[in-house]
């Protein structure tokens, strides 16, 4: 089964549940186990948390960009920002790197995705925004429900 | 679904028991309810209870590492229990638990900050 979806919304932080809902709901139909769900809605959450903290700084009159495509258990997810961009990527990927200390961000954020997803793409252009990709094959999608 | 905060003083404890979900949204009131129940009650040691938390991305390492080292600069304790397998999967990537102590549950907490339970 192929399908895809593409969500808009404000830049705040109340969205971020709304984004880890969104995509969970559509995955559904792929019957992911308890742990795939969890890493996803995990890395969902940290990617949106990005665009809305560290691209808009915040600002919610910037939107965000929720995109997620399936193609039979293949899960891609792209979460989009026009905000700031990132200075270097590689210091960013860096685990327990934050550029907001002074926010008790642990700097993590990178990292669970690297390590929850298969692949983590990231494209930033600075005051042009960042494009983050993340796939993931499910390894469950034949369970057997009882 | 958001997160309810539950504050109780055990002795000399602050026991803060969550439940729901711990997000960058969420992150921001638990950081100030608990620094103001720090400062308010005659407590030191902590015990984060997070058997009903759902859910907990970086945000929240974030505000546990945050309130961890301000409870270790007073000279007083801070300890983790009933964490779920998710849950835990994000502390054990983070290596909070080479710092913070982790307890099966509350009673154990509690009995390894010499409270009877």
């Amino acid at each position: 089964m192929k399908n895809h979806m593409k969500i808009e919304f404000s830049s705040i932080s109340q969205n971020e549940s709304l984004a880890r809902v969104a995509v969970a709901s559509f995955i559904s139909p792929l019957n992911p186990t308890v742990d795939e769900l969890t890493d996803i809605k995990t890395v969902v959450s940290e990617a949106v948390t990005n665009a809305i903290i560290h691209g808009y700084e915040e600002n919610a009159e910037e939107k965000v960009i929720l995109e997620c495509s399936i193609d039979q258990s293949q899960i891609e997810i792209i979460i989009e920002d026009f905000g700031k961009g990132i200075e270097d990527i590689e210091v960013a990927r860096e685990p327990l790197y934050t550029s907001k200390p002074e926010w008790e961000r642990s700097g993590m954020g990178f990292t669970i995705m690297e390590n929850f997803m298969d692949q983590v793409d990231i494209q930033s252009k600075e005051n042009k925004g960042t494009r983050i990709t993340l796939s993931k094959q499910l390894t469950s999608t034949k369970a057997i429900c009882n | 679904m958001s997160l309810s905060v539950n504050f109780i003083v055990k002795e000399s404890v602050l026991l803060v028991r969550l439940e729901g979900e711990l997000d960058h949204h969420e992150a921001t009131n638990l950081r100030e309810e608990w620094q103001a129940q720090l400062a308010q009650n005659n407590v030191g040691h902590v015990i984060v209870n997070l058997e009903k938390l759902t859910f907990m991305d970086s945000s929240g390492l974030g505000v546990m590492l945050g309130r961890y080292k301000e409870i270790q600069a007073a000279g007083w304790e801070m300890i983790i229990c009933s964490v779920s397998p998710e849950v835990r999967r994000l502390f054990d990537l983070s290596g909070m638990f080479k710092i913070v102590r982790l307890a099966d549950n509350e009673d154990f907490a509690l009995q390894m900050l010499g409270v009877a339970s």
